[in-house]
């Protein structure tokens, strides 16, 4: 097998490039971003407000969302986690891609600041606001099979299954489901690989806000996450409120933070342009 | 390139089934029936492959990443790993694993998001996504049917605070993963042609597939 190698000078120069983008991956955003969002969190003008739904424990629900307009995820009096999956609404084999999402950030933490890619390297959503800086982008969502061994005995309602629905009834398939990001659930990653929950015992009241940068179909499910410690299958209705977000500033935090997330705006910008 | 190393008695060079080997860059594709072992070799160290899998009879149930890590509770692939499916089913089972860290949350590399890691000057190199678009055209499939994969022998720590990055890779020349496959799978892979990050030193180089039939 023939196979001629990159000569030591090109292979250099490639590592050069790398081990600087590197560092201001890693270095530039942790100085930038901000806090997460105090709580309680403040009341959304109503006039902005679209539509409101409360998705029951162990639900799921889907809905349009167009750029500029934003969903508040709101856990209300519970704890619950919220899995999330986004398709483009004009061509839906574009679609959340969290393995991108994690890769370019140089991080699987997300937070206020932080923005959320597809497939095609454009940005689906900033996350312009976010009480609890806890999210999992591993882990994915329940299934009868995780439920089974949690639950013994109890047939009860998955997150597999419900995107499966939301997703069926969107005119999509079991093809069409992205791998699922879970907001609120706070899972930490030791260093031989191996997850655990973070001991938060109550999220009572977090939120977190995702402004949309493209017209989209958002799908969510409210089941308890598979790491939940929580043995009781007993998930609490989350308060999804659709809003007009109205246009980001210049210096708007999420579009500015990074120079990962100033070329993924510039992608989205040739898009609509 | 290095010897052949045998890691069992029954799988020998000549009696493999097939035995392909992958240029640098290439995509392939192939069917391992249920109880057929697959190799897939690093040849020259420090190449990442990454690698999907269908179920041969129902494309629409294919590799799940994020089910692989729940079901066994961490982020990266080894000896004694459960391949598993969007539909909880076990696909295949790592027996064999002469490097120890591969990873399945970072993806293949694109165009397009080549162009928000580095650069919009990087847009027009090739990238594994394409390869796995070309691949899946071939079995009916498109973009669409395209999930997050597994990169063998790609080095990605995670950081308690959930930092990651790509670091060097840590396989060797003729570091192999053999994995049994539980159903009749669609093994596609994309030797990766990424040269911007160390998933394969800045240098991709030519892997190998070696199929063997179950012992029984």
């Amino acid at each position: 097998m023939m196979h001629v190698r990159r000569s030591p000078e090109e292979i250099a120069a490639n590592r050069q490039r790398y081990e600087e983008h590197q560092k201001k991956g890693l270095e530039f955003a942790p100085k930038t971003l901000p806090a997460p969002s105090p709580l309680p969190a403040p009341a959304i003008e109503a006039a902005a407000i679209i539509h409101q739904e409360t998705i029951p424990g162990g639900w799921y629900w889907s809905t349009a969302l167009k750029r500029g307009e934003a969903l508040r995820i709101d856990q209300g009096e519970g704890a619950s986690t919220v899995a999330l999956v986004a398709w483009n609404a004009t061509d839906t084999s574009e679609r959340l891609n969290l393995v991108d999402t994690v890769k370019v950030q140089w991080t699987t933490s997300l937070g206020k600041g932080r923005v959320i890619f597809s497939d095609m390297g454009r940005v689906m959503f900033s996350l312009i606001e976010d009480s609890s800086g806890a999210h999992d982008c591993l882990m994915g969502g329940s299934t009868e099979a995780s439920n089974a061994t949690k639950y013994p005995g109890a047939k009860l309602r998955n997150t597999r299954d419900n995107l499966v629905l939301a997703a069926g009834k969107l005119g999509l398939t079991r093809r069409d489901i992205p791998a699922i990001l879970n907001l609120f659930a706070p899972v930490r990653v030791d260093d031989d690989g191996g997850f655990h929950w973070r001991g938060k015992l109550s999220n009572s009241g977090d939120y977190a806000e995702l402004r949309a940068e493209m017209d989209m179909i958002v799908g969510f499910s409210n089941c308890p996450h598979p790491l939940d410690p929580d043995p009781v299958y007993a998930p609490k209705p989350v308060i999804v409120t659709r809003f007009r977000a109205g246009a980001p500033a210049v210096d708007d935090l999420a579009r500015t933070a990074t120079a990962e997330a100033l070329r993924g705006f510039e992608n989205n910008a040739s898009m609509l342009a | 390139m290095t010897d052949f190393i045998n890691t069992s008695a029954s799988r020998s060079l000549e009696n493999a089934v097939q035995d392909h080997f992958i240029p640098a860059e290439a995509p392939w594709s192939g069917i391992v029936r249920k109880g057929q072992t697959i190799r897939i070799e690093d040849s020259y160290g420090q190449q990442a492959i990454d690698t999907l899998f269908y179920r041969a009879d129902d494309f629409a149930e294919r590799y799940s990443n994020q089910d692989t890590m729940r079901t066994q509770g961490g982020a990266y692939i080894g000896t004694g790993t459960k391949i598993i499916s969007n539909e909880g089913n076990v696909m295949l089972v790592m027996i064999a694993d002469s490097c120890g860290r591969h990873d399945t949350s970072a993806g293949a590399c694109s165009c397009e998001s080549n162009t928000v890691r580095f650069g919009h000057g990087t847009k027009y190199l090739h990238a594994c996504r394409d390869n796995f678009v070309l691949e899946v055209s071939r079995h009916g499939m498109s973009k669409r049917d395209i999930v997050p994969n597994i990169n063998f022998f790609m080095n990605v720590p995670i950081k308690p605070n959930g930092e990651m990055t790509i670091v060097d890779g840590i396989s060797a020349p003729g570091d192999y993963v053999e994995l049994v496959a539980e159903m009749d799978v669609l093994c596609v892979i994309s030797n990766c042609p990424q040269i911007n990050n160390p998933c394969n030193g800045f240098d991709p180089t030519p892997i190998r597939v070696l199929i063997w039939d179950g012992e029984d």
